[in-house]
């Protein structure tokens, strides 16, 4: 019993050194984020099923008037679209005239659930139904409807692991969009509590500013939400501003989420669905359709 | 020694897997903080009542897949729920004699131990959060250990699982 003890607790260290060092046991973590899925959907589905019978029990008067809301909205959402396509346009022609750098704005879109399972209370993840099978990559940014999400931290068969922007070990670049300021948001361990750092107390940035990705660093897409400044505090004597930023996204609800597959990512598999006009209106998420 | 019945191997089997199953019911973070540990639990209870069935390896195994589930670096559960049971593998036949508060307690020391391995290796790692509350879970988990305790233990007599 000694002996297999000392064996066991020597095989987690090398174990532990040699993923978190050295991260040579992708493969085998792949391997175990694909015998345990099942497990993760065999809790997901009785949740799924609860909210979804509730759904089918609400009333016939709720049904309507939420219709009603959400045709509202999508006829505002369309006439937005229609504005937008028009300044998509005028922006790349703009862009030939200054024959600077095109900025393509056509992603590739799907659309994945979040598993209703727990993870590691000490950490700021959450499982995603869609894994390689549906080619979702390491490092592959996560948006909802409102902002950014996080990104991909692990890939496994049928699963995915997104870590979200308020773990400690996330980072993103972003600017403000009133003035452009630059800086790094860090996520803080808090689910609605996320630090801009690196600011110092001379520049301008002041509660209500809106924060986007600035898609510096070539990880996050440029321009999507990521937070709203809600305190700024100048310390006697410091050289930094600590500013407080609540994300845009939700973090802590079950909602679907986007993938976002970026176009400057030259990833091959999606150079043809790439060069299509207007990917960047969502579409069901089917191979076929993608290789057009 | 005679080999485990099969009905018997099907109801340790059960009783971890629905430990698994209930580590990972989703919840409010909050909620979380007041969550027993089920694992450590179960695992425990068929340490202490069979140790020479369940012991170092069927724990290392557990840890390993509560790693895949939590997504944490490998081998962190696994060095924490072995280290428990090797304990409680040194230990079970005082903790068969004490009475169930007494067994509570002593089950609420090992899950303390069982956290605090985790969190040292996670803060080795630098990915430590907010540990201030971490023992409530343990405090929970010594509330629950008297129906667990006596579940098992029936279900353990009913299917003659030895």
């Amino acid at each position: 019993m000694g002996l297999r003890f000392i064996l066991l607790v020597l095989l987690s260290i090398a174990l532990m050194v040699l993923d978190y060092r050295e991260h040579y046991l992708t493969p085998v973590r792949n391997l175990l984020t694909g015998i345990v899925a099942p497990i993760q959907y065999a809790v997901n589905v009785p949740i799924q099923f609860i909210n979804d019978t509730s759904s089918h029990l609400s009333s016939r008067q709720t049904l309507l008037s939420e219709n009603t809301t959400l045709r509202a909205n999508q006829l505002l959402m369309e006439a937005k679209l229609q504005k937008l396509i028009a300044l998509e346009n005028e922006n790349t022609q703009l862009r030939a005239l200054l024959t600077s750098s095109t900025r393509s704005d056509n992603e590739h879109i799907t659309v994945a659930q979040l598993l209703a399972v727990s993870t590691d209370p000490l950490m700021s993840e959450v499982v995603l139904d869609k894994g390689q099978n549906d080619e979702v990559y390491v490092g592959q940014p996560v948006l909802d409807a409102s902002g950014i999400m996080g990104q991909i931290a692990q890939v496994g068969p049928f699963t995915s692991r997104v870590l979200l922007l308020s773990d400690p070990r996330s980072a993103i670049p972003v600017q403000a969009v009133r003035n452009g300021i630059r800086g790094i948001v860090l996520g803080k361990g808090a689910l609605g509590n996320l630090a801009l750092t690196d600011i110092p107390i001379t520049v301008d940035i002041r509660v209500g500013d809106i924060l986007v990705s600035s898609g510096l660093g070539g990880h996050y897409p440029e321009g999507y939400p990521v937070g709203v400044v809600s305190r700024v505090r100048h310390d006697q004597g410091g050289q930094f501003a600590a500013i407080e930023v609540i994300p845009s996204a939700q973090l802590d609800r079950n909602q679907p989420v986007l993938l976002i597959w970026p176009t400057n990512k030259n990833l091959s598999i999606d150079a043809p669905a790439i060069q299509s006009e207007h990917k960047a209106l969502i579409k069901p998420h089917h191979a076929d359709e993608r290789k057009e | 020694m005679q080999s485990l019945s099969p009905r018997g191997m099907l109801v340790i089997t059960l009783s971890l897997l629905l430990a698994l199953v209930l580590s990972v019911l989703p919840l409010p973070k909050w909620a979380l903080l007041f969550y027993p540990q089920w694992l450590p639990l179960v695992l425990l209870y068929w340490a202490i009542a069979l140790p020479h069935r369940v012991s170092l390896g069927v724990a290392w195994l557990l840890g390993l897949l509560l790693d895949g589930l939590y997504g944490t670096v490998l081998g962190e559960h696994a060095l924490a729920l072995t280290v428990i049971t090797f304990v409680a593998g040194k230990l079970y036949r005082q903790i068969r004699m004490f009475p169930i508060l007494q067994q509570a307690f002593s089950m609420m020391m090992l899950i303390v131990l069982y956290q605090v391995i985790l969190m040292w290796i996670q803060g080795i790692m630098g990915s430590l959060q907010d540990v201030r509350w971490f023992w409530v879970s343990a405090v929970v988990s010594m509330l629950f250990w008297p129906w667990v305790y006596t579940i098992l233990r029936s279900c353990r007599r009913r299917f003659s699982v030895y």
